[in-house]
């Protein structure tokens, strides 16, 4: 499918290749984020995960043009319906941001200014992109939080911010993303503050954006689960540089790189016997002017070898896993009639797969619930050539 | 675990097992195994809003934690669990009820009186920046507490002895020493959450009421801190009350689970108990909403009905107007937590389950 020739329409809603982002310190840049590429399709939802500090809020505020700090060096191209972000101005920036693009930060207490009640931070949003009274945009705001589930919808719009709980005013800074019907939402760790069953009405709120307004999502979190239940494609992030991408499903069921993997592994089991420690990943990731030349994931990984270490590091390539080796069943079917492979879908910054030793497969749901005794590093993985030292010493 | 009645908590047995060295105290908290560390009896607390409203944010919650447990408070997001926690601490007054500690009334104790007992109980919160000073290096924020309270000995300790002590913190929470010449914003996130709790350790509390600690961790250094707290519990013979809202997570670090509504206990019982066969219609629709890691797994839908506010609490069952078994007798009348096992109890006239 050469890109030249397709119709406009079925170029993604947001494309994004190469993007670096550094900030200046000390008379140094500081890369931050290196060479992250990825789509986005009309309707899509690509869940962004990674470890604390591996450069996903900076990622984000680079495409939404919310880096201010001096010095600061993006570079690479974000295409948002054909339309360079990176480098355009503020004002034509600001004027995508309200009306096609929304942000949900991380932080709820940066959305709204303390001063005034939530109410009247979200009849603002409101009145800034549709011409409404006063009045018929608080019926807007308060029918807004009602779909979040906030409770008492009309008297907490008049609460200022410091008078919710958490999760309240993560709802409300919800609601005020979502008043403009986005096209695009930017969702960094919308559920992080909030219980199961308010993050299960969000996330279907999510959803629902994407049914009933055709809207794409980038969503941000740790949460697997969350990844899991929404996320068509996943982009894991190791240390500014994408680790793996590919379908969720393909991800989870055979994750490509080790560290997919134990981040998958270190999530504590609901079910089944309670492990004696959960299997975490020793160490911490390296500072970006301490990456290692070649793989950064090296020094904690269980599978680091001689050709993980020198430089460049090591590049995206397939997994091994493609839809054909999936369902075996279709495959053959393709096959005989088609005669070649589907291109494959999923990628991880691996040695391993090029050298014939990809990961195993990890455990399916249905066979998680009968294996409870998944959570164990030694049945998660294969026995590690090394071990990493010292958990948490650097 | 012995059968022997434990000697009746008097006044100077109390004083004794605070000033004891550590074999000594470790004797005491098996004598004393049988009383609560903490107990909680009907507390309330009400904040006052604008035009006169009034919100019921802890609405008479009865409980009490062993030595040694770790009790897990879960709930929906405002249903009063951090309001819950300072007060147990006594970071904030109750507006009723009492609350024991170590058998003593600390309800109406004023600061000067509490402060002996502030170095035995700690908080660690979730937001691990906003608690650390800035400019200040980490030796000296972890220093502070030991400077202002004074040692086992009721004397000021001694340079050379804080010294020692911050190297033991560091070991405990495995830092390097080096980090204690550093500042907060060298830290990663999950550092930063170690020497908070470093700092919550400093002067060897038996309790620690823990809001949120993991819960801006990503989950690979969530599992470093859940083995860190198992660890600390396990080394120094730890109280915990943790709060959070990651079940899988709670399941993991605790012994019991009271599960919060709208300011009141639900339900109470052992950990797996309350997860694996909830009674309350509550803690199933928490539980079954719990999102699984696994590509293909169904969770149940969210919750339906009118989520009631705070400021008027529905008359009768708190939760009647979600509940999915709700009967005319959950309308008017209010359930008490009672017993439906040795250790296990719920607030609902028609529970799922019993024992
Ligand atoms: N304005 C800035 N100037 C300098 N460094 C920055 C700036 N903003 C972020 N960084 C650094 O960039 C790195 C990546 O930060 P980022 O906030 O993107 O991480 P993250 O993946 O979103 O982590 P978390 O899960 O903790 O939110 C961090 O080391 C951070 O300290
Ligand atoms: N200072 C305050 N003034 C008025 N109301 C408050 C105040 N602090 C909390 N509340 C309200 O009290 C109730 C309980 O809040 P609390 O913070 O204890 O809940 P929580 O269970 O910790 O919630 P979360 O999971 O979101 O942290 C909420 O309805 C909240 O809006
Ligand atoms: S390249 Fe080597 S060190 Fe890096 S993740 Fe793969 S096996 Fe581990
Ligand atoms: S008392 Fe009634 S309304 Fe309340 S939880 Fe039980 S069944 Fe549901
Ligand atoms: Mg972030
Ligand atoms: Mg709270």
């Amino acid at each position: 499918m050469p890109a030249e020739t397709a119709p406009p329409m079925a170029a993604p809603l947001l494309d994004v290749r190469d993007l670096c982002v550094s900030f200046p310190s000390r008379g140094r840049m500081i890369p931050i984020v290196e060479h992250v590429s990825f789509t986005l399709g009309e309707r899509d939802i690509l869940g962004l995960v990674g470890e604390s500090g591996s450069g996903k809020s900076v990622t984000a505020m680079a495409l939404m043009g919310l880096i201010d700090s001096p010095g600061v060096q993006i570079t690479g191209s974000a295409l948002f319906r054909g339309q360079e972000l990176v480098g355009l101005p503020q004002k034509q920036l600001r004027r995508l941001r309200g009306r096609e693009i929304a942000m949900i930060f991380q932080d709820p207490m940066t959305a709204f200014t303390p001063v005034y009640t939530i109410g009247w931070q979200i009849d603002e949003q409101i009145r800034a992109h549709e011409r409404l009274s006063r009045k018929q945009a608080r019926a807007r705001t308060v029918e807004l939080l009602a779909e979040m589930g906030v409770p008492d919808p009309a008297r907490t719009a008049d609460r200022y911010p410091h008078q919710l709980s958490g999760g309240l005013r993560q709802r409300a800074m919800i609601a005020m993303a979502l008043s403009c019907n986005p096209s695009l939402l930017i969702a960094d760790e919308p559920t992080t503050a909030l219980d199961v069953t308010v993050q299960a009405q969000i996330l279907e709120l999510i959803r629902s954006l994407r049914s009933t307004y055709g809207s794409s999502v980038l969503l941000i979190t740790h949460d697997m689960g969350v990844v899991a239940e929404t996320c068509d494609t996943t982009l894991v992030l190791y240390s500014g540089r994408v680790a793996e991408t590919g379908p969720t499903d393909a991800l989870f069921a055979h994750p490509g790189h080790p560290y997919t993997a134990a981040l998958l592994a270190s999530i504590p089991p609901l079910d089944g016997p309670r492990p004696h420690r959960l299997p975490a990943i020793a160490g911490a990731p390296p500072p970006p002017l301490e990456r290692p030349a070649g793989c950064a994931f090296a020094p904690r990984c269980a599978y680091v070898h001689d050709t993980c270490l020198p430089a460049p590091p090591p590049p995206l390539v397939p997994t091994g896993y493609h839809p054909l080796t999936a369902q075996p069943d279709e495959a053959s079917a393709h096959t005989s009639a088609a005669g070649t492979s589907p291109p494959p879908v999923q990628f991880a910054a691996c040695v391993l797969p090029a050298e014939g030793t990809p990961l195993p497969a990890r455990l399916t749901h249905s066979e998680l619930s009968t294996k409870p005794n998944f959570d164990t590093p030694d049945q998660a993985l294969p026995p590690p050539t090394s071990f990493s030292s010292g958990e948490a010493h650097q | 675990m012995t059968s022997s009645v434990p000697p009746a908590p008097t006044a100077t047995s109390t004083h004794a097992s605070a000033s004891a060295s550590a074999s000594a105290s470790a004797s005491a908290s098996a004598s004393a195994s049988a009383r609560p560390l903490l107990e909680v009896r009907d507390v309330r607390k009400t904040y006052h809003l604008p035009r006169g409203q009034t919100l019921k944010a802890v609405d008479g919650i009865s409980l009490s934690v062993m030595p040694g447990e770790v009790l897990g408070l879960v709930g929906e997001s405002g249903c009063g669990k951090s309001t819950l926690g300072r007060c147990l601490l006594r970071l904030m007054d109750v507006s009723s009820g009492e609350i024991l500690f170590e058998g003593q009334d600390i309800t109406h104790l004023k600061e000067r009186a509490l402060r002996p007992l502030r170095q035995r109980m700690q908080m660690v919160f979730q937001d691990s920046y906003a608690s650390l000073n800035p400019r200040r290096r980490i030796g000296d924020l972890l220093a502070e507490p030991l400077k202002v309270h004074p040692g086992p000995d009721g004397r000021k300790r001694a340079r050379a002895t804080i010294i020692n002590r911050l190297h033991e913190l560091m070991d405990l929470v495995s830092l390097p020493v080096g980090a204690l010449d550093r500042y907060a914003h060298e830290f990663s996130g999950g550092q930063r959450q170690r020497i908070n709790i470093a700092r919550a350790l400093a002067l060897s509390p038996r309790l620690v009421v823990a809001d949120e600690p993991v819960s801006a961790l990503d989950v690979s250094v969530q599992a470093q801190i859940v083995n860190l707290f198992a660890d600390l519990q396990a080394r120094l013979g730890l109280t915990y009350v943790f709060v959070a809202h990651d079940l899988a997570v709670v399941r993991q670090i605790s012994t019991r689970v009271a599960v919060m509504y709208l300011g009141a206990v639900v339900e109470l019982g052992e950990t797996d108990a309350v997860l694996h066969r909830p009674a309350h219609p509550y803690s199933a629709a928490l539980t079954a909403a719990v999102p699984r890691p696994m590509v293909g797994a169904v969770r149940a839908a969210p919750l339906g009905g009118d989520i009631p506010s705070p400021v008027a609490r529905p008359a009768g069952c708190r939760f009647h107007t979600r509940c999915p078994f709700v009967q005319d007798r959950c309308r008017t009348e209010e359930p008490v937590l009672r017993k439906i096992g040795p250790s296990h109890s719920v607030a609902c006239h028609f529970p799922l389950a019993e024992g």
